[in-house]
C-alpha cells in the first residue's frame, strides 16, 4: 500500500485534491492575539514506524486524537542539509542553511522569531525556543544585519539547565551522561554563547532550582524534561511563538531499534500533552495553532550506502520525506494534502497566520492554511 | 593537485601490497576525476588489510575501468567530473589521506547541493560496473543464522514482522540443544568448504568454540572498547567536534592498541577495530555492535556462512536513574535487546541478499531457546507458516 493510500485509508480523510480551489481563509485580519507553537523532531522519524501499518502502534495518539483534527501534509521533502541543527535553523528561517551541522553559529537568515518580533514591535519575552542541546543554543537569532540583534528568540536548552542544577545541588558527576548529541556516542561540547542561565531560569520560569531538579527525577527523557519547560513557558510567559524541538528519537544513532522506537512513542505522547495543555490554559485555548513536524526522515531499509533507521546520511527520498500536521481555529480538520511541500514552507505559513512579513524566507505560504 | 599530475612516488607511504597496485594503475588513476580517485585511493591503501572478496572487488574494479573505451570511460565517469569541488578539496592531500578527504567532499557535497547528483552518479556507476562484471556466484549457497532473544523468558512482541513474508514461520520448533546442533552446522560447513574468512561467527556475549572459523564477540573485545572509550573521551574533553571525533577515530590502528598489524592476525585486527572505531553505538551496546559487524562482514568478506548471535544489551538510563544513582552496576534490558535483534535480523537477511547468489542463498532466525523460528530457502514457500514440530537440525537440514 503506497504512503498516500493508507493515509486516506487510516483517516478517512477528505481527498485534498477538492480543496485547491478554495480561497484562502481570511486569517490576516483576525492575527491579533494569535499564538502558534512548532513542535519539530530534532531525530527523524520513519514511516514505517509511524504512519505505515507496523507504525501504527506507535503513535495513537497523533493518530487517533490530533489527526482528525488536522490538515495533515503527507509529503513534506527537505531539499536541504540533512542535520537536525542545520535542517532546524532552515525550518526556522525559511531558508536552507548550509552552515556546518556540528558548529556553533547562527542561521545566516532571519528566523521567524526575528521576523515576528520586529515586524509586530513585539518583546523578547514573546517568542522561546526549547531545544535539545548545545548545538541548538544560537537558533533563536540569525547574524542577519537587518534583524539578529535585539529580534530573536529566547533559547531554553533544558538539558544545559539540568546540568547546571545538578552542579548547584552537588551531582555534577551526573552531567556527562546526559546526552548531547546522538551522532556521536558521549558527545558533551561546553556550552557557548547567550544561553540562559540557571539563576534567570529560575526568575523567568517562577521555578526554584531544587523544584526544577525535583520534578526532573520523575522523569524518563530529555524531551519530558523539554515539554515540562515548555509548560512552565506557557504557564509563566505565555509566548505567542513557541518552539520546541524533541531530540529523543535520535537515540537511533546508537543502533539500537526498541529505544528509537520508545522514543517515537514518548514524542506521540507529550504531542498529545502539549495540545491538551494549549486546549486547557486560557492563555492559548482558542487562539493557538499547533504544528507537529519532523525534521526530515530516515535512511530506508534498503538503501545499500545506510544502515536503515540508524542515520539519515543517504539523502534518499525517505530520509528527505517527511509530513506536517497542523491544528488550531480555523484550520481545516481531518484533511490529508497529498502535494509535494517544504519544511521552508513553515516561516511564510507563519508570517500569513500573525500577520508579520517574512521577506528573505524562500519558501511559499501554505495556501490550504492561510 | 589534478589527478593527472600523480606520481609513484606519491604512494611512498602506502602499504606494500597497496603501493604495488596503485602504481601499477597509476595510468588509469591520471585519468580519473578528483570527485572519484580518492574514493577508489581510500580503498587501495586499506588494500593490505582487506578480505580476499575485498580485493577480488577491488582489481575487478580497476578491470572494468581499464576495460573502457575511451567513450565510454568519459560516459561512465562523466557525472563524477560535473560535480563542482572546491580549491581547498583541490589543495587537499587526497593520496595520502582519502579517508578524510572523503569526509570533507561529503561535506561540500551536502553544502553545495550537489548529494543527490553525486548519490545518483554512484548508483549508476555501481550498476555499469555489476553489468559488466558480475560477482562471482558463490562455490554453495549462503548461509545466514541468526540467534535473538538470549535471557528473555517471556515475550509479547510479534517477532519476525519483516521475515515472515519472505518465508516459513515455524511456531513449534524443539529449542533442545540448538545451539550446539547450529554450532556444529556451522563448523561442518567450514570443514566441508574451507577458504579463508568465508565462515564467520558473532556473538554479542561470550563467545562458544570457534574452532576453525573466524570469530568475534563483544566480550573478547572488552580491553579494546574500553580503551577506544577512553580515547573518545579524552578528543571530547579536547573540545572537538563530531566530525573531528570521526576522523581520529578513523586514524586509529591496531598498534595504537597493541594489537598486530601484521602477518595473519592483522586482518582480523583491522576488522574487529573498524567494527568499533567506525560503528556508531558498538563500543556501548551490544546488540549493535552485533548487527553492525555482521553487517560489515557480508559487505565487505561476504562470507559463505554467518552465524550471529545477539545478547542482551545494557540498559539506557533515564534521568530519573541518573539522578537517583542507585545503580551501582549496569542493568541489561533483554526485552529492549529483542526487539534490536529482530530488526537486526532483518537487516542480516537485507545485506546477505545484497550478495552474489541471493536467489539460492539461505537465512534462519530463530528465538533462541524458544520455539519460534523462520527459515527462508529457495525451498520454503514466503508468507507461511508451519506449527509442524521440527527440531533445528531438521529445520537446518530442510534448507540447507
Amino acid at each position: 500500500m503506497g504512503r498516500r493510500e493508507f493515509l486516506r485509508l487510516a483517516t478517512g480523510a477528505t481527498a485534498a485534491k477538492t480543496l485547491f480551489c478554495f480561497a484562502p481563509l481570511p486569517a490576516l485580519a483576525a492575527s491579533r492575539g494569535k499564538k502558534v507553537v512548532v513542535v519539530t523532531f530534532g531525530g527523524g522519524a520513519r514511516d514505517e514506524e509511524t504512519l505505515m501499518p507496523d507504525g501504527q502502534e506507535n503513535i495513537p495518539h497523533l493518530l487517533n486524537e490530533l489527526m482528525p483534527r488536522a490538515t495533515f501534509f503527507a509529503q513534506v521533502i527537505n531539499k536541504g542539509i540533512l542535520g537536525h541543527y542545520v535542517a532546524n535553523a532552515s525550518i526556522a528561517t525559511g531558508v536552507y542553511e548550509t552552515f556546518n551541522n556540528f558548529a556553533s553559529v547562527p542561521p545566516d537568515y532571519p528566523t521567524v522569531f526575528e521576523y515576528f518580533r520586529k515586524d509586530l514591535k513585539r518583546p523578547a519575552s514573546d517568542a522561546w525556543v526549547v531545544a535539545p542541546s548545545n548545538g541548538f543554543n544560537l537558533i533563536g537569532q540569525s547574524k542577519s544585519r537587518s534583524y539578529g540583534p535585539g529580534f530573536g528568540a529566547g533559547v531554553i536548552l533544558p538539558k544545559r539547565l539540568l546540568a547546571a542544577a545538578l552542579n548547584a545541588t552537588g551531582l555534577s558527576k551526573m552531567e556527562h551522561l546526559l546526552h548531547d548529541n546522538y551522532e556521536t556516542p558521549m558527545y558533551t561540547p561546553e556550552l557557548a554563547g547567550n544561553d540562559v542561565e540557571l539563576h534567570r531560569m529560575a526568575e523567568t520560569l517562577k521555578l526554584s532550582v531544587d523544584n526544577f531538579t525535583a520534578h526532573a527525577r520523575n522523569l524518563e527523557s530529555p524531551d519530558e524534561l523539554s515539554v515540562y519547560i515548555a509548560r512552565q513557558l506557557m504557564r509563566q510567559v505565555a509566548p505567542s511563538i513557541l518552539w520546541i524541538t524533541l531530540h529523543d528519537i535520535d537515540i537511533a544513532h546508537s543502533g539500537t531499534f526498541s529505544l528509537y522506537v520508545d522514543a517515537i512513542q514518548r514524542s506521540d505522547r507529550l504531542c498529545a500533552e502539549i495540545w491538551n495543555a494549549i486546549q486547557t490554559d486560557p492563555e492559548y485555548a482558542g487562539k493557538t495553532t499547533l504544528v507537529i513536524l519532523p525534521d526530515f526522515g530516515r535512511d530506508s531499509d534498503t538503501d545499500p550506502g545506510g544502515n536503515g533507521f540508524q542515520h539519515h546520511r543517504t539523502g534518499d527520498p525517505l530520509s528527505r520525506t517527511t509530513w506536517m500536521m497542523v491544528l488550531g481555529p480555523g484550520i481545516r480538520e481531518n484533511v490529508v494534502i497529498e502535494r509535494p511541500v517544504e519544511p521552508t514552507d513553515l516561516v511564510p505559513t507563519l508570517g500569513a497566520l500573525l500577520g508579520f512579513s517574512t521577506q528573505q524566507a524562500q519558501g511559499k505560504p501554505l495556501t490550504e492554511i492561510v | 593537485m589534478s589527478p593527472a599530475d600523480l606520481q609513484p612516488a606519491q604512494f611512498a607511504g602506502y602499504p606494500p601490497k597497496a603501493r604495488q597496485l596503485a602504481i601499477e594503475h597509476l595510468d588509469l588513476l591520471r585519468r580519473l576525476p578528483l570527485s572519484f580517485v580518492p574514493l577508489l585511493l581510500r580503498e587501495v591503501i586499506a588494500y593490505d588489510w582487506k578480505f580476499p572478496a575485498e580485493r577480488r572487488e577491488l582489481e575487478t574494479q580497476f578491470l572494468y575501468l581499464s576495460e573502457l573505451d575511451t567513450g565510454q570511460f568519459q560516459q561512465v565517469l562523466k557525472p563524477f567530473a560535473k560535480l563542482q569541488l572546491s580549491a581547498e578539496l583541490e589543495r587537499a592531500n587526497w593520496v595520502n589521506e582519502p579517508t578524510q578527504f572523503t569526509e570533507q567532499l561529503t561535506a561540500h557535497l551536502w553544502t553545495t547541493r550537489q548529494i543527490d547528483q553525486f548519490r545518483a552518479a554512484a548508483v549508476d556507476y555501481i550498476h555499469h560496473l555489476n553489468v559488466a562484471k558480475p560477482q562471482p556466484s558463490p562455490p554453495v549457497p549462503r548461509l545466514g543464522i541468526v540467534l535473538i532473544g538470549q535471557g528473555v523468558s517471556e515475550n509479547t512482541y510479534r517477532l519476525f514482522r519483516k521475515l515472515r513474508p519472505h518465508g516459513v514461520y515455524f511456531s513449534k520448533v524443539n529449542p533442545a540443544d540448538g545451539r550446539k546442533m547450529l554450532m556444529d552446522g556451522l563448523v561442518a560447513r567450514a570443514t566441508a568448504h574451507p577458504m579463508p574468512f568465508a565462515h564467520w561467527y558473532v556473538d554479542g556475549g561470550e563467545s562458544m568454540s570457534c574452532e576453525g572459523l573466524s570469530c568475534i564477540s563483544y566480550q573478547a573485545l572488552d580491553s579494546l572498547r574500553a580503551q577506544i572509550v577512553t580515547n573518545i573521551t579524552k578528543v571530547m574533553e579536547s573540545g572537538v567536534g563530531p566530525e573531528a571525533l570521526r576522523t581520529k577515530l578513523a586514524r586509529m590502528t591496531p598498534e595504537d592498541f597493541g594489537m598486530k598489524n601484521t602477518g595473519g592476525d592483522a586482518v582480523l585486527n583491522r576488522f574487529q577495530l573498524s567494527v568499533l572505531t567506525e560503528g556508531s553505538g558498538t563500543q556501548i551496546y551490544s546488540t549493535t555492535f552485533v548487527q553492525w559487524a555482521a553487517r560489515e562482514l557480508l559487505r565487505r568478506a561476504q562470507p559463505l556462512t554467518l552465524l550471529a548471535r545477539f545478547a542482551p544489551r545494557l540498559r539506557e538510563q533515564s534521568i530519573k536513574d541518573l539522578l537517583a544513582q542507585e545503580r551501582q552496576r549496569p542493568l541489561l534490558d533483554p526485552q529492549g535487546s529483542l526487539r534490536d535483534a529482530d530488526m537486526g535480523a532483518y537487516y542480516t537477511w537485507l545485506n546477505q541478499q545484497r550478495l552474489s547468489g541471493a536467489d539460492q542463498s539461505r537465512f534462519l532466525v530463530w528465538f533462541e531457546d524458544h520455539s519460534e523460528a523462520v527459515a527462508i530457502a529457495p525451498s520454503m514457500k514466503a508468507g507461511s507458516e508451519s506449527s509442524e514440530a521440527i527440531g533445528l537440525k531438521e529445520l537446518v537440514s530442510r534448507i540447507a
